[in-house]
């Protein structure tokens, strides 16, 4: 625990420091912020800060990695969301259920990393699912896979990350839902595919990315621009 | 023979270990040695062993034993789907069988690579055979050769206490990188293995999603045991049950959280498919 508060501590000092740093509380006052804008500003001008170092701050410690799982579990909750909206036609009543289900699992996953982090958490993303066609099944499918084997080598790449046993369980009791959730897609796109080669390595492993790798890609939904730069990276 | 023996003979350090390694010098050395041994899909881990024996950092004991852990429950995978696969009438041809010949390979590979990975360490990796096994768990499943049904509910069983088995045993890697990150990897693969066994149960009649729903397992009672804990809706203190306003039942709940198994629990299931 000890550790833990150092971390949030830690945070809190580059909250208050930092005025990249975003929190809910202030997000607005951002927005309208002179001082940050101006101090921003200035910080461009000094290092000509590339555009990762502008944005909403994730963070740093076990914090900065704990917003970008709350990060990505925002994208594919809302996509689910967005799903049975108007779900696809010709659905069956399985897949109509199971999806059901991925999405509130989803929806679990983002309220607890937005309850769990509390102050600590960031806003609410903008997103971007202009690119699915929500009326297709395999445009719907095809982006739920993309989605799934993301967050499976997301988490993979971020359990070295996290300093706390606590969180890495955590991440852990996450992390394989997902691989279910990717093999069930998977399935349903082409049976037997749960697991094959462009998922697995020769190992027969799955793949684990780095958080700026997988921001890369998460990227093209997101319309908020987020701020990695503070995430630890070893 | 009885895995706690084994798993009490792994815990013994390697009487070797220290000897091998005796800094910088000796790890240039062995990497010498083992690099040529070491396929070229798993190098990035050995250079990772490699450099923690450069920094006079040898990998724990802790950590190989883990090592070890994981691929005594590998072995029994593999030995089950090998054995499984074998025997002529079992499971019939199809998307079943490719999907079962997926799984033992994968299982095979996981096994290759845990040996690779703990030789390159500087440890010994533990050996079974066939004959070491019982997989009709001492009587309990006593068709499970010879009734499709139960081999799916064994493979499930096992799929899903291995994902639990490794889950368990990330803490104990979290101060080695390289290694916490491989066994993470193969946890994903064990979950989605044991997703596909759950469809391919559903299929056939079986109350089961491709998620673990609260502790049942479509299984029985004698499975009890290794779903035990999976039922709860509660994670680091945060109610998932109609969390903030959504509705998400107890059932969503609990599935959108595995539970780990700690060591002992694992051992204890898994003792009675020794011979």
């Amino acid at each position: 625990m000890k550790k833990e508060d150092s971390v949030n501590q830690s945070v809190v000092a580059e909250a208050s420091s930092n005025n990249a740093y975003v929190s809910r509380r202030n997000f607005l006052g951002y927005i309208g912020g002179a001082s940050a804008l101006i101090l921003t500003a200035a910080a461009c001008k000094k290092d000509n800060a590339p555009a990762s170092n502008t944005g909403v701050n994730l963070g740093s410690g076990d914090v900065g990695i704990l917003n970008y799982a709350y990060a990505l579990e925002q994208i594919e909750a809302a996509f689910y969301t967005k799903v049975f909206e108007s779900v696809y036609s010709g659905i069956s009543a399985s897949e109509n259920a199971l999806l059901g289900d991925i999405r509130d699992h989803e929806v679990a996953h983002r309220e607890f990393f937005k309850n769990a982090l509390g102050a600590n958490a960031i806003p609410a993303l903008e997103l971007d699912f202009s690119t699915i066609n929500f009326g297709s099944r395999d445009s719907v499918l095809g982006a739920a896979k993309a989605f799934e084997d993301l967050g499976v080598t997301a988490y993979n790449g971020a359990g070295k990350l996290l300093v706390s046993p606590d969180y890495l369980t955590l991440a852990g009791k996450i992390v394989s839902v997902e691989a279910r959730h990717a093999a069930y897609i998977r399935d349903l796109i082409s049976l037997g595919s749960f697991a094959d080669n462009t998922a697995l390595d020769a190992n027969a492993l799955d793949m684990s990315r780095t958080p700026a790798e997988v921001l890369a890609i998460a990227g093209a939904y997101v319309k908020t621009k987020l701020n990695a730069s503070n995430l630890p990276t070893s | 023979m009885n895995i706690n023996n084994i798993i009490s003979e792994i815990e013994k350090a390697d009487p070797e270990l220290y000897e091998k390694l005796d800094g910088r010098r000796a790890a240039m050395k062995s990497f010498a040695r083992f690099s040529g041994k070491v396929a070229v899909a798993a190098l990035p881990f050995a250079l990772g062993s490699m450099f923690n024996k450069a920094y006079g950092q040898t990998p724990s004991t802790t950590v190989i034993d883990v090592l070890n852990f994981a691929l005594t429950l590998e072995y029994i995978e593999s030995n089950f789907y090998i054995k499984g696969l074998a025997t002529p009438g079992l499971v019939p041809a199809g998307a079943g069988m490719n999907a079962l010949m997926t799984i033992r390979d994968h299982e095979a590979a996981h096994v290759n690579f845990l040996r690779t990975a703990i030789t390159a360490s500087g440890g010994t990796p533990v050996t079974f055979t066939a004959a070491q096994f019982d997989f009709t768990a001492k009587g309990t499943f006593p068709d499970v050769f010879s009734n499709y049904d139960t081999f799916l509910a064994v493979a499930q069983a096992f799929e899903d206490t291995g994902v639990r088995a490794y889950k368990g045993q990330a803490p104990n890697l979290i101060s080695n990188n390289d290694v916490l990150t491989a066994a993470l990897n193969i946890h994903s693969v064990e979950a989605r293995h044991a997703s596909h066994v759950r469809q391919m149960r559903k299929a056939r009649g079986a109350d089961v999603k491709p998620w673990i729903t609260g502790n049942n397992n479509g299984i029985g009672a004698v499975a009890n045991g290794n779903y035990a804990g999976e039922e709860i809706t509660t994670q680091a203190g945060v109610n998932i049950v109609n969390i903030n306003g959504f509705s998400i039942s107890a059932a969503a709940a609990s599935e959108a959280f595995d539970e780990p198994l700690t060591k002992d629990q694992v051992v204890a299931l898994v003792t009675p498919f020794f011979a």
